[in-house]
């Protein structure tokens, strides 16, 4: 169980976080959702042991991250935020190779070379795991840096933006790819997204921020609707029900 | 070429020139003589390229910086105002100047202790290590500490000056054992510290985010890591004299010579070229130049023409 | 030079420009020896802009994969020379000269011997217009050409002016510590790094720094003069150390 209790994140005078409390439901796809500013990447950075906070609780699977051993949580959560620049002269393999880390220290036994087959191919990167980072589109890049947090095999994944980059082949694969590890792996995912429609067609549950608060939480069918949409976005939402999905309209 | 056959190449021509060092002009007179003379040089040039070359290595990954050196954390400044304090004050015949193994003592323990107070200073902060802020400092200090040692140097007596020239540059000439021993000791168990980082020296680079993500207390194997540094800049430097040098040009030449990017290659390929430059440097210095020219002004001449016809030479990246 | 190098750890003698310098004294000391300062000045400054012009031409000569490559080539440059000059010097027995002459001295300042210093005006003030090019050369070769700007020519005539300007003070006064590397930093940690707008904080930052320790260094110890170079570096040390350190995280 992954569960935040009355976190606070400032700096400087700014409020960044105001007293979060949220329970991510294990199993399924969370979408954080909210305009620009809201404390989304904040939160998940939180979450995620990236950022200390400055006040409240984060619980994974009863402890509080705090008393998490690094090296133990790495094996239990992994983390993908959205800047992956690196000037290493890199192999996607080798990259997507670090993912086995937390288990294997930097040796890899057969078993974690099959995992980071597997990993590649599931993000279709087979055939140019011997390219280097710096030779592939940033489409390619990035989709080579979620094949390393699939490799990670970890229970939770938390994604910043992750389909940034992707044309919309490749953003609808990562989110059916993202559905196959939750429904085949019980996998926990939570995912920071701009695009109001991947939420509403990939997650079973969103979470809506504003302001560093929680604004509105629940199934997909209660969030995505223009009441709870409008006063979020301050626009206007047309939604319409295609192929059992929610869309939104807003252009 | 692979990389290995890289590394096993440097190791041959490294072997060869330490076998030429010790055995070139020697007869059945002097053997002993020579030996005992020849080993103990040998030894330091072993252990100060490869402290070096690891410390220069090991700070690039942790700053992400190619320009860097551990010498920006002015340790050799500090060395060398040490030295020039002592004489001004003391006078070139104290104690200090001539016992080796006090002057060992005095300024490897200084030096310790500055890099110490300085981390500690710095990283009581709950946000964890500020890097570019101890980088910063590192300069301040070393800054400060060259400006006093220019200053006393302007001012010393030019017959005492001589004592402290003979401190401002690397030499291996006059190493002596009940120096080189300790010395020795410090330095094996920090290279073998750092050599079994390797792996994390790898995931470092990714990145702080990766890393953290990857499990590494990311604070904790910085501090200790640049701990490390400093406790082979301290040793090499106390031992042999301002030694970092060295550092940027093979550093460097390393990274551009292997392919990849593990630190399990990079370190040893590095430590090679460091002994390779000494030696080499050495041998030129004894036997071109009567060791009238301080080697590091030899290994910064060809070292530093080589990386340049080097980087002219390099068309394209890979 | 670090917006140029896009590396904060560069300071203007980081092009090499220092040692060339170094390398001025050390001839002029040896063939010119009696000539007047002026004079030595003259040589000190023709090395340091003829060791600019190669530190520029070898970059030319580079495809530059990375801005990385321009203090490392300056450093490394920076070396060879530092090298060449040290094997004379100790042939000759003038380190402990060089030395003397390289730090940073006011008190040598005299009509007749300080006015090559008013060269660093025009080229301030060509630096001050192209402040805003040097910025967006700083973020990057793409978007320098997606502003317009020639990425090479900018590249060029900022490298120029630095080291214009370092021949110039170096070739005067002597070396001062500190105020290539750590004033446009403690600036920045302030006020960012976009140039024009920092442009005259810097300059005057440095310029009202330098003067209070050239009041310290005359006034300490009366009626001798402390050596700018060392006032700078003490002050300095203590200076920036407090506003590094006392004012927190950031």
């Amino acid at each position: 169980m992954l569960s935040v209790r009355n976190v606070v994140k400032r700096y400087g005078q700014v409020t960044v976080l105001d007293n979060v409390s949220l329970d991510i439901p294990k199993g399924k796809i969370t979408s954080l959702i909210g305009p620009n500013g809201a404390g989304k990447s904040t939160l998940l950075s939180i979450m995620s042991r990236l950022i200390p906070k400055d006040g409240g609780e984060v619980y994974i699977e009863g402890r509080e991250i705090g008393q998490w051993k690094s090296s133990e949580l790495a094996r239990k959560l992994a983390v993908l935020k959205q800047s992956n620049h690196t000037n290493l002269r890199l192999t996607v393999r080798q990259l997507v190779s670090f993912g086995r880390f937390p288990y294997s220290q930097g040796n890899l036994t057969r078993a974690d070379e099959e995992i980071v087959d597997q990993a590649l191919e599931y993000l279709q990167l087979d055939c140019i795991q011997d390219k280097y980072l710096h030779q592939l589109s940033g489409g390619q890049r990035q989709r080579a840096y979620i094949a390393m947090v699939v490799a990670q095999d970890t229970e939770y994944v938390l994604l910043d933006e992750p389909l940034n980059n992707l044309d919309m082949r490749h953003a609808v694969e990562i989110m059916k790819t993202l559905q196959n590890l939750v429904e085949d792996l019980q996998k926990t995912v939570v995912i920071v997204l701009h695009d109001i429609n991947f939420a509403s067609c990939y997650s079973d549950h969103i979470v809506a921020m504003d302001h560093g608060r929680i604004v509105n939480a629940g199934c997909t069918e209660e969030i995505i609707c223009g009441d709870v949409l409008g006063p979020l976005y301050d626009m206007d939402f047309r939604i319409e029900e295609i192929n059992n999905n929610r869309i939104c309209i807003y252009y | 070429m692979s990389d290995r056959k890289k590394l096993l190449i440097l190791c041959v021509i490294a072997i060869a020139l330490a076998v030429l060092m010790l055995s070139l002009g020697l007869n059945s007179f002097i053997l002993r003589y020579a030996l005992s003379r020849r080993i103990p040089r040998l030894a330091a040039i072993l252990l100060t390229g490869c402290a070096i070359a690891a410390s220069t290595v090991v700070f690039q990954t942790i700053t992400h910086n190619r320009i860097l050196t551990p010498s920006i954390m002015g340790l050799d400044s500090l060395y060398l105002f040490v030295q020039t304090a002592t004489v001004f004050v003391l006078g070139s015949q104290s104690q200090i100047m001539t016992n080796a193994v006090l002057n060992f003592v005095a300024s490897g323990g200084l030096m310790i202790g500055a890099t110490l107070l300085l981390f500690r200073f710095l990283l009581r902060g709950d946000e964890g290590a500020n890097l570019f802020q101890l980088l910063l400092v590192g300069v301040i200090m070393g800054t400060l500490f060259s400006s006093g040692a220019s200053f006393m140097q302007m001012v010393i007596d030019p017959n005492e000056f001589q004592a402290v020239q003979n401190r401002m540059f690397a030499s291996f000439n006059n190493v002596q054992i009940n120096v080189l021993i300790p010395a020795a000791v410090i330095l094996v168990l920090t290279l073998i510290y750092i050599f079994r980082q390797a792996q994390i020296l790898d995931v470092l680079a990714l990145g702080r985010e990766h890393a953290v993500n990857l499990g590494i207390p990311y604070d904790r194997v910085t501090a200790k890591l640049l701990a490390a540094v400093s406790l082979l800049v301290a040793a090499s430097t106390a031992l042999v004299g301002p030694v970092t040098f060295l550092g940027l040009l093979i550093a460097n030449l390393a990274r551009e010579m292997l392919r990849g990017y593990e630190h399990r290659l990079l370190l040893p390929t590095a430590a090679l070229m460091g002994i390779i430059a000494l030696v080499g440097g050495q041998l030129v210095a004894e036997h071109l130049f009567n060791l009238s020219a301080p080697i590091s002004v030899i290994i910064n001449f060809i070292g530093g023409i080589y990386f340049i016809s080097l980087l002219l030479r390099a068309r394209t990246a890979d | 030079m670090q917006q140029l190098s896009r590396n904060r750890f560069v300071s203007p003698t980081t092009a090499g420009t220092a040692d060339f310098a170094r390398l001025g004294v050390l001839v002029s000391l040896l063939l010119i020896p009696h000539a007047s300062s002026l004079g030595k000045m003259v040589i000190v400054f023709a090395f340091a802009i003829l060791g600019a012009f190669l530190f520029l031409s070898i970059l030319q000569g580079m495809k530059m994969k990375d801005a990385i490559f321009v203090p490392l080539i300056g450093l490394m440059l920076g070396s060879v020379i530092d090298a060449v000059t040290t094997l004379i010097a100790y042939r000759f027995d003038l380190v402990q000269s060089i030395s003397t002459w390289l730090m940073g001295n006011f008190a040598m300042v005299t009509q007749g011997r300080y006015e090559l210093l008013y060269m660093v005006i025009p080229l301030v003030v060509i630096a001050f217009f192209w402040a805003d090019k040097f910025t967006i050369a700083g973020m990057g070769k793409d978007h320098a050409i997606n502003l317009g700007l020639n990425y090479d020519l900018v590249m060029y005539v900022g490298l120029s002016i630095v080291s214009g300007i370092t021949a110039v003070v170096v070739a005067s006064v002597g070396r001062i510590p500190f105020l290539g590397l750590i004033i446009p930093n403690i600036i920045a940690l302030r006020k960012g790094d976009h140039l024009r707008s920092s442009f005259v904080s810097t300059g005057l930052f440095g310029a009202v720094f330098l003067l209070a320790a050239d009041i310290i260094g005359r006034v300490v110890i009366a009626p001798y003069e402390i050596p700018i170079g060392l006032t700078v570096g003490v002050t300095g040390s203590i200076v920036f150390l407090y506003l590094l350190l006392g004012r927190g995280k950031q």
